[in-house]
């Protein structure tokens, strides 16, 4: 015991011993994901170490540098060995869509404690915005011939997206905001619903969504000719987008915005004494969380070509929350690897046990465990409640050494 | 417009109907949040879970139950329901609230939504193991009808058909009602409740035992719930694991628009909330000239509430309440 805590010491003093370390691990784990056929396992402990990047002592610089090859060139690579590829590179797009919508609520929830219960709504807005300009919809909806739109408008698409999104975000923060704590929950809940019944049927008067047969014929991203449609190459994409956003989340966290989200979640009345806009604060966190989820919609929509509005209902909106819950809020890392695991959970995980579990034991169907979502987002809601209400990776706050300020000329004003 | 006016007397019987159910739920709502400050968003579950057990009961009981006279095994079966769903409500707040009463708002909120998750999964897979499907078609105990002759009193109205189930619910529900209304205002429990909803510190020191009455708050909540759960699965027959949570949610509002915490209220407001969402339902494509259909009665409700936390948070009969620092 005395030897492995030695151990365990010298380990995270070396950081040279960490770093070989770490690269042992991926090239082994990499070398099976490569080598396996469709190895779940393989794949995970590929994953794996990203967070085992997180963990290790290496600075900034360096685990950035390794997490962008790992993302960019080492999982593409290694999963190109058998014909599974594109069944991994799904997962990891549909990963990528769930992190980034994560983080968007990880702003409204985590670092402004504001419960939105109807998240999906922003992803659906967004996945609606391009749907309708990108497919037939919107020549018989305009009546022009320039609709729809080619797969280049994808790129301007994300940003529009995004402001629509945000925009909704506004639109449903200006009224509801006037309403606290577990009220809100409930109204944004309700707000989710709207608009998905909304959608389901604004097929009449005007078709605009076309009902619940949804949009098909969406068009993929294209670029200088070059037409997206694979789930390998949307990786790319995704991983692009997601950059920017945990890029941009982080610089927020700190910034005088991120601040005034956190003074306003830990006392709403303290904050506004210290002179916080409390409706302009929270607004900017609704439309900042919004607009993430609203660039994610035209990602979705761009890539499945199709939405409908069965894809927003409320188990959606909860899925988002639980990740972010699970995995610490207000915590950037600890929400990423939330997001993560629930989803590869959903994805993969779940239907490999039910394929174990009908081969060997003929399991009826009712018990299968893809079944079992909602029982385990439950079980997982009520167990980080009361034993661990601060995720699996705490938040940090900043710590500032009073001496130091005090030293500090005052420059921002 | 002539037919809006016509059909009323129908769209208020069902609009009481619906008022009733909704009226009880609220009841749950309402009395958990004036003692604990927390929504019970298991609440609509445990209504749910009610709706399962007393249809189950019936079923199982099979020739047993039909040997007996059907009001009999109507009141057996109300009050098992009761008594199991009230358990499950003790239990849910033992589990999953009581340990989180101390911890930051967003906390016991977050746990009331897993376990409203856990028991829809949980029924899910019952109902689907036992019976091969989720939706559960129930048989029913009063199969009778009734017509009001309504067009007698005034020309132009339309005779209003009653179910026997839709009279014994109604019945049922305001006898719960009245009972609740008594227990809370003149028992001494109910005396106790109140002081533990105004101030649990001060009332503990009256040697009050407050979890005590806490759980006994939730038992009589969850309680009626359930057997208003069992009530609903004799009117509309079919019942899946999924309705408690658009229900509770309606519920909710009820409670919000008659001022939450408040007994009377939730039960005007329930009852209101359900006339006006049938007559939604059944008018709002007269009203709008087709641009907006019958599928838009959700939004109206869940539009209710947010125009009633908006406007008037503290509801219809609330007391608006001022935040202490």
């Amino acid at each position: 015991m005395i030897r492995m805590n030695k151990g365990l010491d010298m380990l995270q003093k070396n950081r040279k011993l960490q770093f070989t370390l770490l690269l042992l691990f991926i090239l082994l784990s990499s070398a099976s994901v490569y080598f396996l056929e469709r190895s779940v396992t393989a794949f995970l402990l590929l994953l794996g170490s990203l967070l085992l990047l997180h963990y290790t002592h290496l600075s900034k610089k360096i685990k950035w540098s390794i997490a962008l090859i790992l993302l960019v060139v080492i999982i593409p690579l290694a999963t190109s060995g058998g014909t599974s590829q594109q069944d991994y590179m799904e997962v990891a797009v549909q990963t990528g869509i769930y992190i980034a919508m994560a983080l968007g609520l990880n702003i409204v929830v985590g670092f402004a404690g504001l419960l939105d219960l109807g998240f999906v709504a922003f992803f659906a807005i967004g996945a609606y915005t391009y749907g309708i300009f990108a497919s037939p919809q919107a020549a018989t909806l305009f009546h022009s011939n320039i609709f729809p739109l080619g797969g280049a408008w994808f790129w301007p698409f994300i940003i529009i997206g995004g402001l629509i999104a945000a925009l909704f975000g506004i639109l449903l923060g200006i009224p509801v905001l006037r309403v606290k704590g577990d009220y809100l929950a409930i109204v944004t809940l309700g707000f989710g619903e709207i608009i998905r019944i909304v959608f389901n049927n604004l097929d009449k008067p005007i078709n605009i969504t076309n009902g619940a047969q949804g949009l098909s014929q969406i068009q993929q991203p294209e670029l200088f000719g070059f037409t997206f449609s694979l789930a390998s190459q949307f990786y790319y994409i995704v991983i692009a987008i997601l950059l920017i956003v945990i890029i941009g989340v982080q610089r927020l966290e700190n910034s005088k915005l991120g601040r005034s989200w956190k003074a306003i979640r830990e006392d709403e009345i303290a904050a506004q004494a210290m002179g916080i806009p409390l409706v302009k604060t929270k607004l900017w966190a609704f439309a900042l969380g919004a607009s993430f989820s609203g660039m994610m919609g035209v990602v979705f929509s761009a890539k499945n070509m199709f939405v409908d509005p069965s894809s927003f209902t409320l188990i959606e909106s909860i899925t988002i929350l639980v990740m972010v819950i699970l995995g610490g809020m207000g915590s950037i890392p600890g929400v990423i690897l939330g997001a993560a695991v629930i989803s590869v959970l959903n994805l993969q995980i779940l239907t490999e046990i039910t394929n174990f579990l009908t081969q060997t034991i003929n399991i009826p169907e009712t018990l299968s465990p893809t079944k079992m979502q909602r029982l385990i987002f439950g079980v997982i809601l009520v167990l980080i409640a009361v034993y661990r209400p601060k995720g699996l990776i705490t938040a940090k706050t900043k710590q500032f050494d009073p001496k130091e300020l005090a030293d500090q000329t005052i420059s921002d004003k | 417009m002539s037919h809006i006016f016509s059909a009323l007397p129908q769209v208020l019987v069902d609009g009481l109907t619906l008022g009733a159910i909704y009226a009880v739920v609220a009841l749950g709502y309402t009395m958990v949040y004036g003692i604990l400050e927390l929504i019970n968003f298991a609440h609509g579950e445990v209504f749910m879970t009610g709706a399962f057990i007393g249809t189950g009961l019936l079923l199982s009981m099979g020739a047993f139950g039909s040997a007996l006279p059907a009001w009999i095994t109507l009141i057996l079966i109300l009050i098992l329901t009761a008594l199991l769903t009230g358990l499950l409500g003790m239990g849910i707040e033992k589990l999953a609230y009581r340990p989180l009463r101390k911890a930051p708002k967003l906390i016991p909120l977050i746990s009331a939504i897993g376990i409203s998750f856990i028991l829809q999964d949980l029924v899910r897979f019952l109902a689907e193991w036992k019976t091969g499907n989720y939706i559960v078609t129930g048989t029913t105990l009063f199969e009778g009808k009734l017509t009001i002759p309504f067009s007698s009193i005034i020309g132009t109205f339309q005779n209003a058909t009653i179910k026997t189930n839709t009279l014994i619910l109604i019945g049922i529900t305001i006898a719960i009602m009245f009972m609740l209304d008594i227990f809370v205002n003149r028992t001494k429990w109910g005396t106790a409740m109140r002081a533990v909803a105004q101030d649990q510190e001060t009332a503990s020191l009256m040697s009050i035992n407050v979890n005590k009455v806490i759980s006994l708050t939730f038992f009589i909540g969850s309680a009626i719930g359930g057997a208003t759960g069992f009530l609903f699965a004799q009117q509309y027959a079919t019942i899946d694991p999924y309705i408690g949570f658009i229900l509770g949610l309606k519920a909710f509002t009820a409670a919000v628009l008659g001022g939450i915490g408040n007994i009377r209220g939730a039960m005007f407001g329930g009852l209101l909330l359900g006339v006006l969402e049938v007559f939604a339902a059944a008018n709002l494509s007269t009203l709008t000239s087709g641009v907006f259909g019958s599928e838009y009665k959700d939004v109206f409700a869940f539009a209710i509430l947010i125009l009633v936390l908006i406007f008037k948070p503290e509801g219809l009969f609330g007391k608006s309440a001022k935040e202490k620092v």
